[in-house]
């Protein structure tokens, strides 16, 4: 498992290319990119800015991916969060699963972002024509986490 | 009892701090009063901590619910809702 917070961006072929290698019984490997939008509620995005909790946001993203590995049977994980300032199209958030079969590594996938998306402790202030504000939580997020306690 | 207390984003802009250490009255035990404590404040603390905003809270880098102990020497942290990935 591994687990990284940075500002610099990141190589997501490279990175899923290394954990799919890394292991020869490796059957499938799962990955999400997320993306800074150029638009949000109808208004242009210019920047983003992602603003954290340094300490808790390790161990908190450190914690969700355990959580995935107790529930599902995959073979590692890979995920890395940007901080500080950054354009439309450029990239926020990797996370990458492998494991035997693609089953295990999309639910594991889906699972982590739905959980880092309510529990890890990052913050978005967008830049808009209008000035800059704070992005608030969305009511879906919260959905898409609780369907996970049912199953 | 001491503790050092930390702000995050749209708090930390409301109230202009980001941390501070605080030596506590008798009557704070728990994440519930000392929101009540720095509510007493006023202004921009009133409002954050009067219970209309949304916060959560962790103590020493975990999620917390608001009945949760505060203890001598512990990290608490306030913030909005999270937004990441």
């Amino acid at each position: 498992m591994t687990v990284r917070v940075q500002t610099e961006d990141f190589d997501a072929g490279a990175e899923i290319n290394r954990m799919r290698l890394s292991r020869a019984d490796t059957g499938a490997v799962a990955a999400f990119i997320g993306q800074v939008r150029d638009l949000n509620q109808g208004d242009k995005v210019s920047t983003l800015t992602l603003e954290h909790y340094p300490g808790m946001t390790e161990k908190a993203l450190e914690g969700i991916v355990e959580q995935a590995k107790q529930r599902w049977n995959v073979f590692d994980v890979l995920v890395v969060h940007r901080i500080g300032t950054l354009q439309p199209t450029e990239q926020i958030v990797l996370v990458v699963v492998s494991g035997a079969h693609r089953g295990e590594a999309f639910a594991a996938c889906e699972f982590i972002m739905d959980y880092l998306k309510t529990e890890a402790p990052f913050w978005k202030k967008e830049q808009t024509p209008a000035g800059e504000r704070w992005v608030e939580a969305r009511v879906s997020d919260d959905a898409a986490r609780e369907r996970w306690a049912k199953k | 009892m001491q503790i050092t207390v930390l702000y995050f984003a749209r708090l930390k802009e409301s109230l202009k701090y980001s941390t501070e250490e605080l030596l506590l009255p008798a009557s704070v035990s728990d994440i519930t009063t000392l929101m009540a404590h720095l509510s007493t404040r006023g202004g921009a603390w009133q409002e954050m901590f009067s219970g209309k905003q949304q916060l959560r809270a962790a103590i020493n880098h975990a999620l917390v619910t608001n009945d949760t102990n505060i203890k001598t020497g512990d990290e608490v942290a306030f913030f909005p809702p999270v937004t990441g990935g």
